[in-house]
Parts: structure tokens; C-alpha cells; sequence
């Protein structure tokens, strides 16, 4: 299975990954080749077989619905790039057209 | 006297230490002065902190002085760089975090730091513990003390190294595909990967939720179990932690497993192995049998897609995860014109190779059209190899197996490939799946090398896999051996 470049730049616009032209190549590479080996898992039938998405088998942890304290504001903010009022400052999502 | 102290094991620094016949700054002092003279020949650590160590090493006296001293009091450790530490920055091996201060401990170290434990610094890994050779730091490698020119296994490298070089007396890492165990093996010292769920994982860096487990590194079965007994048991932060009650695990180191029964997988013999590897392990599965313990073969018939599936489920969930760096709220941020080019350019620009390739790789599995051949389909196989272990578990009660097919591999020698890469990880992959807990002994060397032999064992069966390792331990020479670089005056 050979990945195209286009759904090398899919999956990375997907991944909000910018890459170069040549990681894009390499990229192509080493995923196809990644690819083909992990395909061989599609050997197996698998048709009647539930899913593990985790092995403990937990179920839901539950906790009384109560005010505790939190991080002081100036924490969580102490690493942001550039903050404001007590915000995370943010590039405009929507832009004016 | 520094040499006789950076060789003592933490069982026997106690003793000292609570006789007053060594203070922890003493031995603080002997361990930095390795550091200082191996360090740049080694690099294990990202970030040094001596100053911190030595007010906790002077507190720790303090405190032992009022006969207050807890197991781990005034000993020094060195901590994987994914642990959130508030006095010391936290990189995860990247350049994405580069500055990062946590504003929280993890609550392993909380639990450490409430001992009295003395921190050395940040041990090297792989970027986001993405590797198997520690070379993925954006820091630099860190290199195997029993030879330079190899690799010290990964992604825990800089934590395996530090302890077998006498930088470290304990160490803590995180295991997610055999992050522990292999650079354990590589290393030649002893590393447990706990069972999923007995180690709070709230202030780990998160690589592949449904995987990741901390464990400790020591450089015997004793020392590791004193290490997992502090920082096992329930958080109410971590929803996946289990509350069940946490045994003494040195009370389980009883020497004697005569009557237990060790299952040998044959599918744990896979092609391009080490033949002299494989003598070594078969040499340590005679040493179990003459020592009472019965050879039971069993198969685990799907552990050839172990592999496989890992590289579909680890980054699916890593693409998920690493999703929150994104140059807003914390670590590198690169400017441009809109969101969604400071998006890519700050993590285009912050992540190296290896995780972006597993980026892409989880996005790509994730994805519409493939999720159902992909995603799902490795999460049903993952039930499969989870029922091979249920299954051998009815007859045995722990698994031997190695714990790589070779020895450590040198420097640069697989990094352009992979795949090659990923097959260091064959043996210490499927344990993860499971979720079961697994340990790495030092049993030998081959070309000069250490070699490791792996025990997995049932859920939450701690005790019987550090009691047959201890076992073992007691039986044979080679947790008494040090790398020449360590020991030389």
C-alpha cells in the first residue's frame, strides 16, 4: 500500500502538523511502509469479537458534585504565551470578511 | 568513600542512614560527584537540580534526627522528564516545553516528596516517551554506561542509565510499549511496569492513555519493590487508577518458588533474535528450574500481531493527546497570520521526527473511512491477545520470556528505519496491551552486553513477579556487576 501525496496532506492539515516538502516525501515513505505492516492485523476475523478500549474494565467513577478548590488563576496562566485580564489571549477564530 | 556509597543498595543506605553513620547529604554529595564526572560522557539527565537536592538532603537529615525517617527518606532519585515537578521545568524530551514549570507535582512525586526522597534532576527519555533508544530527544541522546557508542534503550533511557552508572539510586520512569523493561535490559538493572491502574498517572505526561503506566527503576528486585510501595496505590485525580488495597511487596520477597509454576510462550522466539541472547535466557530458565520452579509451555498465539496493533492504538491515542499543544496555553508558540498557521508552524516547527510520524500515523488510523480497518479492528485484536494471557494464566502463574531480542544496538544504528525500531519492543509490547504487570532482571551478558529476562504476570500480581525475580536475583551474580565507566577511579 502505497500512501498519495494528497492524503499525506490531508492527514497532516488534519493534524494541524506544518510540514516540509521533504518530511512530506519522507512522510509518505515511512507511513506506507508502517501501513503495510500493521495491515496484517486484517488476517484475523475478528467478526464476533467485542472491543477493548481499556483492559481494567472500569465504569464510570463518580464524585459528589462539589465547589473545591481549583489552580489559582495566575498558575494556570504562568506558562500561556501571552494572556490577558485573566484570560488566555487568543488569534481570532472568525475573521471579518 | 564516594564509590562504596554511590554502590550501596537503597536497603542497605537505610540502615546507615537511620544508624546516623551517613547523613543524606553525604550521600547526596557522593552521587553528584558522579554526575559531575559522568555526565558528560553519559547525559542521562535534561535538568540538573543540586541545589534542590541538597536542602531536601539537609531536611532529610533533620528529619531522621527526629527518628521521623520513611523508607525513602534522604534518598537520591532521578525522575523521567514527563513527570510534572513545581521546582523544576518539565520538557517530555520535546522542544514544544521547552520552560515549561508545572503548576502541580505528580502524584508520584507528591508521594515522594512526602517521604523525604531527594531529587536529583530530570532523567533524559525520547519525546513524549515516543522511542526506543532515547535518541528522539530533542536534547540530545543519552548513551548505554557499559558502552558509549550503544544506545541505553528507551524511551526511559536517561532514568536506566542514571541508575546503572551510579548517578542515581532509584529512578522513576513511564512504561507505555516497554519504555521500562527494555532500557532496563539494555541497562543491565532491574524495572517494573506495574499493572494498569496501580500507579496514579495524574501529572504523567500523557502519551497513550489506555498504556501508560509508571513504574521504578533499581538496581535490585528489593529496591524496586520499596519504590513501587510508595508511590502504588488509589488517587481520586487519576480515573483510572483502581482502588484496591496495595500488599507489602517486600514481605513478598520470601526466596523460595519452589512449586511455582512459570509459563514459557513459544511464540516468544521470533525470527532475527540473538542466538546468544537466547542461550543466556535459556541458561536463566534452568536457574528457575533447578531452584524449584516448574517449566509449563504455553502459547499465546496472537502475540505475533501484538506489534501491529500497538503501532494502530499507541498513536491514535497519541494524535489525541498531543492535540493540546497547540502554542496557546502553555510551551513554544511561533507566530502567523492566522490561527491555523500558528497552529502549523508551532507544531510543525516544535515536534521532532518521531512524533510526528506517530501523529500521522493516530490521525490517519483515526480517520474517516479508516477508523472501523484500523482503530477498531486493533482494539478488537487487543481483546484477543488479553484472552491468550487470561487463558495461560489458568495454568501458570507468571510468564518468562526475554525482554528484548538483543542486546543494546548502537547509536544511529536504527533510526532511519522505523519498523526496525519498533521490533526492539516486540516481547514488552503485548504485557501492555494486557494491561499486566511485568519486571526486567538483569540475567547475563552476551557480547559484553547485558541481557534481560522478563516475567509478566496476572493483574495486580506484584508480589509473585517480584518474588520470583527476587528469587532469581539471589541465585546469580549479575545484579552485582557495574559498567566499567561507573566503577573506575
Amino acid at each position: 500500500m502505497r500512501l498519495s501525496r494528497e492524503i499525506v496532506d490531508h492527514v497532516a492539515m488534519l493534524a494541524r502538523l506544518g510540514l516540509t516538502e521533504e518530511e512530506r516525501e519522507l512522510m509518505r515513505e515511512q507511513l506506507s511502509s508502517i501501513l503495510e505492516h500493521v495491515s496484517r492485523i486484517q488476517e484475523l476475523d475478528t467478526e464476533a469479537i467485542p472491543p477493548t478500549a481499556q483492559v481494567i474494565t472500569l465504569q464510570n467513577v463518580w464524585r459528589d458534585d462539589e465547589v473545591r478548590p481549583s489552580l489559582p488563576v495566575e498558575a494556570v496562566l504562568a506558562n500561556a504565551p501571552e494572556s490577558e485580564d485573566g484570560f488566555f489571549r487568543v488569534h481570532a477564530v472568525l475573521e471579518q470578511s | 568513600m564516594t564509590s562504596e556509597l554511590i554502590r550501596l543498595t537503597v536497603a542497605q543506605a537505610r540502615v546507615l542512614l537511620d544508624q546516623r553513620e551517613v547523613s543524606a547529604v553525604e550521600l547526596l554529595e557522593a552521587h553528584l560527584a558522579q554526575i559531575e564526572r559522568l555526565e558528560p560522557q553519559l547525559h542521562a539527565f535534561i535538568t540538573l537540580t543540586p541545589d534542590i537536592a541538597r536542602r531536601q538532603a539537609e531536611e532529610a537529615d533533620r528529619r531522621i534526627a527526629r527518628g521521623e525517617a520513611a523508607p525513602l527518606t534522604g534518598i537520591p532519585i532521578g525522575l523521567k522528564d514527563n513527570l510534572c515537578t513545581v521546582d523544576a521545568p518539565t520538557t517530555a524530551g520535546s522542544r514544544i516545553l521547552q520552560g515549561f514549570l508545572s503548576p502541580y507535582d505528580a502524584t508520584v512525586v507528591a508521594r515522594l516528596r512526602e517521604q523525604g526522597a531527594v531529587f536529583l534532576g530530570k532523567t533524559n527519555t525520547d519525546e513524549f516517551a515516543m522511542g526506543s533508544s532515547t535518541e528522539n530527544s530533542a536534547y540530545g541522546p543519552t548513551r548505554n554506561p557499559w558502552d558509549r557508542e550503544r544506545v541505553p534503550g528507551g524511551s526511559s533511557g536517561g532514568s536506566a542509565a542514571a541508575v546503572a552508572a551510579g548517578e542515581a539510586m532509584l529512578a522513576l520512569g513511564s512504561d507505555t510499549g516497554g519504555s521500562i523493561r527494555q532500557p532496563a535490559g539494555f541497562c543491565g538493572i532491574v524495572g517494573l511496569k506495574p499493572t494498569y491502574g496501580r500507579v496514579s498517572r495524574y501529572g504523567l505526561i500523557a502519551f497513550a492513555s489506555s498504556l501508560d503506566q509508571i513504574g521504578p527503576f533499581g538496581r535490585t528486585v528489593e529496591d524496586v519493590a520499596v519504590l513501587l510501595q510508595v508511590i502504588a496505590g488509589y488517587d481520586p485525580a487519576d480515573s483510572t487508577s483502581v482502588p484496591v488495597p496495595v500488599p507489602d511487596y517486600r514481605a513478598a520477597l520470601t526466596g523460595d518458588i519452589r512449586g511455582l509454576r512459570i509459563g514459557i510462550p513459544a511464540e516468544y522466539r521470533v525470527a532475527g533474535m540473538d542466538p546468544a541472547v537466547e542461550q543466556v535466557i535459556d541458561q536463566a530458565l534452568a536457574t528457575l528450574q533447578e531452584l524449584g520452579a516448574e517449566l509449563v509451555p504455553v502459547s499465546l498465539p496472537h502475540t505475533e500481531y501484538a506489534l501491529a496493533t500497538y503501532y494502530i492504538i499507541a498513536p491514535s491515542e497519541a494524535s489525541a493527546n498531543l492535540a493540546r499543544y497547540d502554542g496557546i496555553k502553555y510551551g513554544l508558540s511561533l507566530p502567523g497570520e492566522t490561527l491555523l498557521e500558528r497552529y502549523l508552524r508551532t507544531r510543525g516547527e516544535g515536534f521532532g521526527p518521531e512524533v510526528k510520524r506517530r501523529i500521522m500515523l493516530g490521525t490517519y488510523a483515526l480517520s474517516a473511512g479508516y477508523y472501523d480497518a484500523y482503530y477498531v479492528k486493533a482494539q478488537k485484536v487487543r481483546t484477543l491477545i488479553k484472552r491468550d494471557f487470561d487463558q495461560a494464566f489458568e495454568r501458570v502463574d507468571v510468564i518468562a520470556a526475554p525482554t528484548s531480542p538483543t542486546v543494546a544496538f548502537r547509536l544511529g544504528e536504527r533510526t532511519a528505519d522505523p519498523l526496525q525500531m519498533y521490533l526492539s519492543d516486540v516481547f514488552t509490547i503485548p504485557a501492555n496491551m494486557a494491561g499486566l504487570p511485568a519486571i526486567a532482571v538483569p540475567c547475563g551478558f552476551a557480547h559484553g552486553l547485558p541481557v534481560s529476562l522478563q516475567f509478566m504476570g496476572r493483574p495486580f500480581d506484584e508480589p509473585t513477579l517480584l518474588r520470583v525475580a527476587d528469587a532469581y536475583e539471589r541465585a546469580t551474580p549479575w545484579h552485582t556487576e557495574w559498567p566499567k565507566l561507573a566503577v573506575e577511579a
